[in-house]
C-alpha cells in the first residue's frame, strides 16, 4: 500500500510539474506578454516601450529560469525602475524583500488585475465556489443514485426505459443549455413565473433559496445523468449475479434483495465515477459561475485568462490540477477499500 | 397582419388535441414510474395472472396519448405544408421551410426500410424506437445543413431553408418577438423573430448548424483517428511505450478542459503558430493509421501495396498540406481552413484524443486475450496485421457507441467555445455564441437565446440516443 502511495505521488508530482510548466510557457508567450504590458502600463505603448516594459519587469528572459523563479528555486529577479528598487520578491512601496518567494515559500505571486497576492484572491473565490460545489454535491449524488438504482433494479422495464430516457436527456444538455432555459422560464418577465433570481451575485454574501436554486439545479442536472447511467449499469450487472438469484430463490423479497444484497455491491462503481466527477464538474463551474455571475473560482479563471493575469492564472490551474489529482487518488484508494477483490500491487 | 400567431388555421382543431394529449402523456410517464413500484406491469412478469393492475391501465393511457401526440405533430407537419399561405401560422410556416429536409428524410427512411435486412447494424436501428428517433433527429439536422442555402445540382437548386442572409439587418426588426412581419416587406415575416441586431433568429440558426455539423464528425473522426493509432500499440505491446502515452493521455485529461480552450483557442495564440504545429503532428496520424493498415494487409503483395499506398499518401498528403499549412501545390486550395477555425480544430481534437486513446487500450487488452488472436500469432502474422485486421474490427461495437456520443459531446465543446467567445468571430451564428449573445437581454427577450439552445440540444440529445440503439442493438447480438 505504501510503495502504491508513494508511486502514485511521485507520478502526481511529475504531472503537476508538466501541466503548470505548460501553463507558464503558455501564458508567457510573446504575443500574450506584450497584451499584459499594454493593459498594465499604456495601450499606446510602441514596440520597443513594450519591449523595455517586459525587460525591466523580468519578463524577457529564458522561461526555464522565469519558472525557477516562480517555484522558488531560483531567486526572484530585482531591478532598478524609475530609481526605485523593485524586484519579484518586493511588493510596491517597499525597499526589500527575500531572496526566494516562490510556490515552495507558499508564495503564489501577485495578481495584476486585483492588485493583491494570488492566495488573497484564491482563498475567498475558492470558500464560494466550496459552497456552490458542496450544495451540488447534496442534490447530485442522492438524485442520481435513486435514478440509476431505481432504473438498474429491473434492467429493461418500463421503469428503467423512462429514467433512462430522462438521465439521456440530462447529460445531453450542457449547462449553457439548462441554465439558459432555466433562466428564461423561472426568473424573465416575460414568462412572469418569478420564482427565483438570475443572478447569484448575492448568493456570495447570504445564500438563499431564490439566489441560489438555480445555479445548484443547473449543474446538478447535467452532471447527474452520467452518475445515474453507471449506477444503472453497475446495478443490473449485480442483480444478474448468481447470488442475487439464490437469495430471490431462498424466498427474500424483491424489496429485501434489492436494499440488502444488491444495493451494497452495487455502489462500488458509482463512487469511482462520482470521484471522477470533480474535474467534469469544474467546466461546468465555469460556466455556471459565469452565467450567473457569481464570483467564485471558475468565474476568478475566465477573469484572469481574459486579463492575461499570468500569476493568477498559474495559481488557479494548479489548483485545478490538485484537485482533479486528489479525486483520481482517492477514487483509487476508495476503490480498494471498497472492493476487497482488488489488490494493490 | 403585424404579427403571426404560433399556429394558423390548422391550429384551432389541433391545439387543443395537442395540449390534452400532451398533458396526458406527461402525467402518464410519470404516473408509471410511481406506480411501477408498487404494481408491476404485467407485461414483465413471466406467468404471472392475466389481469390487468392499474400500472398496465396507465401505460395503455400513455401509449395511445403518445400516438395521439406523433399523429398531431405529423399533421402539423404534412397540413402545414398543404394548406394556403394566408392561413398558416409561424409553425405551419416552419414546417414550410424545412420542405427539402422532409422530402429528403422521407427519400431516406423509405429506401433504408425497404433493404433494412441488407443493412447490417443500420438496419438494425430502425426497429429500436429510441435509435430511430435518434436517427431522424440527426438525419434531421445533417440534412438541415446541407441544404440551408439550398443545393444546386446542375441547373435544378432545392429552395433554401434560410429566408435570410444570417448577417442581414433590416431596420425596425431589433429584438422583435416570433412572426413579426419584415418592414417593408409584404408577406414576409420573421419565423422566430428578430435579435439585438436586427437578424432573423430562424435562418441563423439554420445556418449555425453547418458550422457545428462540419466541425464536430471531423474533428472526432480525427481525434479517434489519433487515439486508434496510438491506443493500439500501447494496449497490444504494453511495457514502456505504454507506460510514456498513458502518461501523456493521463496529462491532457489532469487538464481543465476551459483552462485549455482559454490558453489555446485566443486569436494571439494563432500568431504564435502553436495550432499549425499541432495540427501538424495530430493531422499526421491519420496517414500514419493509413499506411499501416495498407502496408500489414498487403505485405506478401507488394504490386497492389504500391498501387493502393501510392494513390492514398498523394491524395492524403494533398489534403494534409492544404489542412495544415494552407498550401496547395496544385493550386485548387479546396481543403483549407481558416486560421481561426483551424484553431478550433486542432483543440477540439487534442481534447478528445486521449480519451479515446484509453477506451481503444482497454478493448485491446480485453480482446487480445481470445482464441482468435492466438490463433493469428500462430500464424505468424506480424503484430500490426493482428491489431488493424483481428482486434480493430472486433472492438468496433463500443467504438461506434463511442464516436456518436463522442460526437455529442464535441457539439458541447463548440457550444461551450462559442458562449465563451473563443476562436470564432463576433459575427458567427455559431450556436454557443448566439445563446452567449442572446442571455444578455434573457430577462425580457427569450427567441433570440432559446431557439439556438434548443436546436443544441435536440441535436445531441438525438446523438445520445442514436448511441443508445446502436448499444443495445450490437450488445443483442
Amino acid at each position: 500500500m505504501l510503495t502504491f502511495l508513494m508511486k502514485r505521488f511521485g507520478v502526481m508530482l511529475l504531472t503537476i510539474l508538466c501541466l503548470t510548466f505548460i501553463v507558464f510557457w503558455l501564458t508567457n508567450l510573446a504575443p500574450n506578454l506584450e497584451r499584459l504590458a499594454k493593459t498594465q502600463a499604456n495601450n499606446r505603448m510602441t514596440d520597443e516601450q513594450v519591449v523595455s516594459w517586459l525587460d525591466s519587469r523580468g519578463y524577457n528572459r529564458n522561461i526555464f529560469i522565469k519558472y525557477g523563479e516562480w517555484m522558488g528555486l531560483v531567486p526572484g529577479w530585482t531591478n532598478e525602475i524609475n530609481g526605485v528598487q523593485a524586484g519579484r520578491c518586493i511588493r510596491a512601496g517597499e525597499t526589500e524583500g527575500p531572496k526566494y518567494c516562490g510556490v515552495l515559500q507558499g508564495d503564489f505571486g501577485f495578481s495584476t488585475v486585483s492588485q493583491e497576492p494570488v492566495s488573497d484572491v484564491i482563498n475567498r473565490r475558492l470558500s464560494l465556489t466550496g459552497w456552490l460545489m458542496m450544495c451540488t454535491f447534496l442534490l447530485m449524488v442522492p438524485m442520481a443514485l435513486i435514478v440509476g438504482i431505481a432504473a438498474g433494479m429491473r434492467e429493461g422495464s418500463k421503469l428503467d426505459r423512462g429514467l433512462s430516457t430522462f438521465s439521456i436527456t440530462t447529460t445531453a444538455t450542457p449547462e449553457y443549455v439548462s441554465g439558459v432555459i432555466f433562466i428564461a422560464i423561472f426568473t424573465s418577465s416575460a414568462v412572469g413565473l418569478k420564482w427565483f433570481k438570475g443572478t447569484a451575485t448575492s448568493a456570495a454574501d447570504e445564500i438563499t433559496f431564490a439566489n441560489f436554486t438555480l445555479p445548484v439545479v443547473t449543474i446538478a442536472l447535467y452532471g447527474m445523468g452520467y452518475i445515474a447511467r453507471m449506477t444503472r449499469a453497475s446495478m443490473a450487472e449485480v442483480m444478474q449475479s448468481q447470488y442475487i438469484r439464490t437469495a430471490r430463490l431462498k424466498g427474500v423479497s424483491f424489496k429485501g434483495v434489492v436494499l440488502k444484497h444488491a444495493l451494497r455491491n452495487a455502489l462500488i462503481a458509482p463512487f469511482t465515477v462520482i470521484m471522477l466527477q470533480f474535474p467534469f464538474l469544474l467546466t461546468g463551474v465555469v460556466i455556471v459561475e459565469s452565467l450567473f455571475n457569481y464570483k467564485g473560482f471558475g468565474w476568478t479563471l475566465v477573469q484572469a485568462a481574459g486579463n492575461n493575469d499570468v500569476e493568477l492564472l498559474l495559481g488557479c490551474s494548479i489548483i485545478a490540477v490538485i484537485v482533479v489529482l486528489l479525486t483520481q487518488l482517492i477514487s483509487d484508494i476508495g476503490y480498494v477499500f471498497l472492493n476487497p477483490r482488488v489488490r494493490v500491487t | 397582419m403585424k404579427q403571426l400567431d404560433w399556429t394558423g388555421t390548422i391550429g384551432t382543431v389541433l391545439d387543443p388535441i395537442l395540449i390534452i394529449a400532451g398533458s396526458v402523456l406527461l402525467l402518464a410517464f410519470f404516473a408509471q414510474m410511481i406506480s411501477s413500484f408498487i404494481w408491476m406491469p404485467s407485461a414483465e412478469v413471466i406467468g404471472a395472472p392475466v389481469k390487468r393492475n392499474p400500472t398496465d391501465n396507465i401505460l395503455i393511457v400513455g401509449k395511445i396519448a403518445l400516438y395521439v401526440v406523433v399523429g398531431v405533430v405529423l399533421a402539423y407537419i404534412i397540413g402545414g405544408n398543404l394548406v394556403a399561405t394566408e392561413s398558416k401560422g409561424i409553425v405551419e410556416r416552419i414546417f414550410t421551410q424545412f420542405r427539402p429536409v422532409w422530402l429528403a428524410m422521407l427519400l431516406i427512411l423509405a429506401l433504408s426500410f425497404l433493404f433494412k435486412s441488407k443493412l447490417g447494424l443500420y438496419g438494425k436501428i430502425l426497429d429500436n424506437k429510441l435509435g430511430l428517433i435518434g436517427l431522424c433527429v440527426v438525419m434531421f439536422w445533417v440534412l438541415t445543413a446541407i441544404l440551408a442555402t439550398g443545393l444546386c445540382i446542375g441547373e435544378y437548386c432545392t429552395t433554401p431553408i434560410v429566408q435570410y442572409d444570417e448577417l442581414q439587418q433590416i431596420s425596425g426588426m431589433k429584438n422583435k418577438k416570433p412572426g413579426w412581419a419584415v418592414t417593408g416587406e409584404e408577406g414576409k415575416y420573421y419565423l422566430l423573430g428578430g435579435d439585438v441586431l436586427a437578424r432573423d433568429v430562424f435562418s441563423r440558426v439554420i445556418v449555425g448548424s453547418r458550422t457545428v455539423l462540419s466541425i464536430a464528425p471531423a474533428a472526432t473522426l480525427f481525434a479517434f483517428m489519433v487515439g486508434i493509432t496510438l491506443g493500439l500499440p500501447a494496449g497490444y505491446f504494453t511495457g514502456k511505450l505504454d507506460t510514456v502515452l498513458t502518461f501523456i493521455a493521463n496529462l491532457v485529461l489532469a487538464f481543465p478542459v476551459i483552462l485549455l480552450f482559454y490558453l489555446l483557442v485566443t486569436k494571439d495564440i494563432v500568431e504564435t503558430g502553436i495550432p499549425m504545429y499541432l495540427a501538424a503532428v495530430l493531422f499526421l496520424f491519420p496517414l500514419i493509421f493509413l499506411t499501416i493498415l495498407l502496408t500489414s494487409k498487403f505485405r506478401t503483395r507488394p504490386g497492389e501495396l504500391a498501387l493502393y499506398l501510392g494513390i492514398s499518401l498523394i491524395l492524403g498528403f494533398w489534403v494534409y498540406l492544404g489542412l495544415t499549412f494552407n498550401y496547395d501545390p496544385l493550386g485548387l486550395n479546396i481543403f483549407s481552413m481558416d486560421p481561426n477555425t483551424l484553431n478550433i480544430f486542432v483543440s477540439v481534437v487534442f481534447v478528445n484524443a486521449p480519451t479515446v486513446y484509453r477506451i481503444v487500450r482497454g478493448l485491446v487488452f480485453d480482446i487480445k486475450t481470445r482464441d482468435y488472436v492466438a490463433a493469428a500469432q500462430t500464424r505468424g502474422e506480424s503484430p500490426w496485421y493482428i491489431m488493424l485486421w483481428e482486434i480493430l474490427p472486433n472492438a468496433r461495437g463500443p467504438l461506434i457507441v463511442d464516436f456518436c456520443l463522442r460526437i455529442g459531446y464535441t457539439t458541447i465543446l463548440l457550444g461551450t467555445l462559442g458562449f465563451f467567445g473563443l476562436g470564432i468571430s463576433s459575427e458567427s451564428p455559431d450556436w454557443g455564441m448566439t445563446i452567449n449573445e442572446g442571455r444578455k437581454l434573457l430577462s425580457v427577450f427569450l427567441h433570440p437565446a432559446i431557439t439556438p439552445a434548443i436546436a443544441l440540444m435536440s441535436l445531441v440529445l438525438g446523438l445520445n440516443f442514436l448511441a443508445d440503439g446502436l448499444r443495445e442493438e450490437s450488445l443483442r447480438d
